[in-house]
């Protein structure tokens, strides 16, 4: 009896032992030199959402690579990567290649050192306050741009219409032509015809202004907080709230509720980034009047977009860096742009055919690709993020939520802002 | 068995004639092993869990603990030595006193209709009803089901503005509840998520206590003349008072550490806009998982576990209080159990010094 149990105990053993092995051997933890081309390696990219990564698409590089294998890890959302990314980073576990957020880039460029740097020569490919924003304070571009987020209005031209507003997106352009005095405006008109909200909510409007400032938050040079005395963002923040009063649907974003509204017609303006046409097409399949104006009020703006970055204490730096280089090429960026919808971030895919050909059909056969170059090359601040930018915007977020949902009135939830910006830091 | 291979250790002892001299026996190395295995195997045997929990969970909670007087970075693996700065700041957090009485509203609202609903469902199941077995897996249906589908669900149904409920609320002519934006509302959304899941769970626990009650009882209850409803008030409720004491003591540690319902509750997972339902182990993963600031995270965790043990005396000392008026069926109060104790120590006394006078 004994035997035959310490025997099974054994093969048990034996066999969680070898598959552990095979499992080290899988992640790619060989451990052998880097840098050797023939021979055989894993590569693991970890992404969320979608970029439009294909096994298709990445079996290109394995064909042109044959020592190569590429494991692709995708998160189902970017929270979920930017915890395990935060927990691994200087340690070990981190995949070869790790996409992440501009959202939390100010975080990740405060450990610049422990990622391997673009090489000197890819640095011109990406359009420059692309690249400018991951380049750190010894002049190191640590993220590989993938795509971006330019921003362009999207409207619903069968509300317009009702509503005695052009609707023509090139009418409905002209007509946003200048500041966002313009817009708001164009409000106000919209609400004394149909009694009916004019944007989703304070907040997205206020991101619209708050990323056309060059240095909102932070001081630049000392990093110290200067959001609560920085007279442009007590601006933005009553001109919106202002406008909002009348103007805007009180909906939270990315809630249930804001999702519906895109599909009820709750609002008739969104401020839309290339990557917000697939949740308006995803979330009101049946509403056939939404269209984009190839215009964004005070010029150009960018929210949102992702990099590629490479943990510098990886077993396999060099050839990690070469498939990051692969995957943000030009041309691979055009396919992704064409599987996922993620607009390139590179300056030579936005002259390519394929990218300003790119139409949409739910969008009424917008141009899409054309639109979204104008937009990204409108795209003249690159707002200053410190390391503090994500917590003092979170925090401004929700004070104009709680006044767009009536708990607070501008002043107090100014207040209570200013107090929890103080305890920051 | 070793022993029997050896001669015999002294020749004398087996003689037929005279007592046998009791020379100390020489113990073999088979038997030494036994005497170990007899003492140590038991410690062997459950050592597993210690060294688990001495790697999985002892060490951790040291570890916060020494992170928490930390000014601690993450990625580093470093910090600075800072005191009690990050208690004190997690005290001076306003934040941290909504967490508290947020915590607090939603444990009492979801435990108390829950335990209800719990007795109530289980006295059903109890009864001589058909498919038995069919409605007593049902009742755990809920519990089955991932909390974050649970979540997502009823995250639906309190929509502020097509949420079902509010429509519903809008067909009989009543005004939507802002369910995200008041603090109250947002609480009794969450704790029906709570009682959603934990109901079932509950009912089936205590329908278990209920059928350890002896049927006798209810027979005699029903000869002397009891109805169905003094039988529940006076047979089983006082019978389920252990039982009841375990379920609430669980559910308070549950309700303590509640996360998943709250997270869950908006997309963004911090609470809403004005704390309206952030929780204390919410607050714990903002500060620890969104600012990366492990070291009042940790300071926290702290706090939470001394709230905790603060809550666990107190469910101790009630539930001590509960259990000694069961035992004492013969219908004293404590003050008249105390004297009548104190009487027949005296009496003893008395007897004693009486013997002691005597001899």
């Amino acid at each position: 009896m004994k035997s035959r149990a310490l025997r099974r105990v054994a093969l048990a053993a034996s066999v969680a032992s070898t598959s552990a092995l095979v499992l080290a051997g899988c992640s790619g933890g060989g451990g052998a030199a880097a840098g050797s081309s023939d021979e055989e390696i894993t590569l693991t990219v970890a992404t969320f959402n979608d970029f439009g990564y294909t096994d298709e698409l990445l079996n290109a590089y394995t064909a042109e690579h044959p020592n190569v294998k590429i494991v692709h890890n995708r998160a189902a959302k970017s929270n979920d990567a930017r915890a395990n990314y935060f927990q691994k980073l200087g340690k070990t576990g981190l995949a070869d290649i790790e996409a992440i957020e501009v959202d939390w880039l100010p975080e990740v460029m405060k450990y610049s050192d422990l990622l391997a740097p673009v090489p000197d020569d890819l640095k011109d490919r990406w359009l420059d306050w692309k690249s400018k924003a991951a380049t750190d304070s010894s002049g190191n571009l640590i993220g590989y741009g993938t795509d971006i987020g330019p921003e362009a209005i999207c409207y619903r031209a069968d509300l317009f219409e009702a509503a005695g507003l052009p609707s023509d997106p090139a009418e409905v352009a002209a007509a946003l032509q200048g500041d966002w005095s313009k817009y708001f405006e164009m409000g106000d008109t919209y609400v004394a015809a149909t009694g009916k909200p004019f944007f989703d909510s304070a907040s997205s409007v206020y991101q619209g202004m708050i990323n056309q400032v060059e240095a909102a938050y932070e001081d630049p040079d000392t990093g110290e907080i200067t959001a609560t005395t920085n007279p442009e963002v007590k601006k933005i923040y009553t001109q919106t709230l202002d406008a909002s009063k009348t103007q805007s649907a009180h909906f939270e974003q990315w809630s249930t509720d804001w999702y519906a509204g895109m599909a009820n017609g709750a609002f008739a303006t969104l401020s839309c980034p290339g990557w917000m046409l697939t949740q308006i097409e995803g979330n009101a399949p049946e509403v056939s009047g939404w269209k984009i104006a190839d215009v964004f009020p005070n010029g150009g703006g960018n929210w949102g977009g992702s990099y590629l970055t490479v943990p510098a204490n990886g077993p396999h730096v060099a050839e990690a860096q070469a498939l990051a280089d692969w995957l943000t090429s030009p041309e691979q960026q055009v396919k992704f742009f064409e599987q996922a919808g993620t607009f390139p971030s590179q300056v030579d895919a936005l002259k390519s055919p394929e990218l300003l050909g790119a139409k949409n059909a739910y969008f009424g056969d917008a141009a899409i690709g054309e639109i979204f170059t104008n937009r990204a090359n409108a795209v003249s601040v690159t707002p200053f993020k410190g390391q503090y930018y994500f917590q003092v915007n979170d925090a401004m977020s929700k004070a104009l939520l709680r006044v767009d949902q009536n708990t607070q009135d501008a002043q107090t939830s100014w207040d209570q802002w200013v107090s929890q910006v103080d305890a920051i830091g | 068995m070793t022993t029997t291979l050896q001669p015999p250790a002294n020749p004398a002892a087996s003689a037929p004639d005279g007592p046998p001299a009791r020379t100390p026996r020489r113990v073999g190395f088979g038997s030494k092993l036994s005497a170990w295995d007899l003492k140590l195997s038991p410690y062997l045997y459950i050592s597993p869990f210690f060294i688990l929990f001495i790697v999985t969970g002892l060490f951790p909670i040291l570890y916060t603990g020494v992170i928490s007087f930390m000014d601690w970075d993450q990625i580093r693996g470093s910090g600075t030595f800072v005191g009690f700065d990050q208690y004190a700041y997690v005290l001076s957090q306003p934040a941290f006193w909504d967490a508290l009485r947020n915590t607090f509203s939603i444990f009492v609202l979801s435990t108390v209709p829950q335990l209800i609903f719990a007795v109530f469902i289980a006295a059903m199941l109890d009864q001589n009803i058909r498919a038995k077995t069919l409605w007593r897996m049902g009742v755990l249906v809920p519990y089955v089901m991932a909390p974050v589908a649970v979540a997502l669900i009823f995250s639906n149904m309190f929509g502020d503005q097509y949420g079902i409920v509010n429509t519903l609320l809008g067909r009989i002519g009543l005004p939507g509840v802002g369910w995200h934006s008041d603090t109250f509302a947002s609480h009794i959304a969450i704790a029906t998520m709570v009682n959603f899941r934990w109901t079932g769970y509950n009912t089936l626990i205590l329908l278990a206590a209920m059928q350890a009650v002896p049927r006798e009882y209810y027979e005699a209850a029903t000869v002397d003349g009891a109805g169905k409803v003094r039988q529940f008030f006076s047979i089983t409720l006082p019978s389920l008072k252990p039982t009841l004491i375990f379920v609430v003591i669980t559910s308070t540690i549950g309700g303590l550490q509640i996360f998943d319902e709250p997270r869950m509750f908006d997309q963004g997972g911090t609470g809403g806009s004005n704390n309206q339902w952030l929780t204390i182990s919410l607050y714990l993963y903002k500060l620890g998982w969104g600012e990366w600031n492990f070291g009042r995270a940790a300071a926290l965790a702290w706090i939470l576990f001394l709230i905790i043990l603060v809550i666990g005396a107190v469910n101790l000392f009630i539930s001590r209080s509960l259990v000694r008026d069961e035992g004492a069926r013969d219908g004293l109060t404590r003050a008249q159990r105390r004297a009548a104790s104190r009487a027949a120590k005296q009496r003893l006394a008395a007897e004693s010094t009486g013997k002691g006078a005597r001899s």
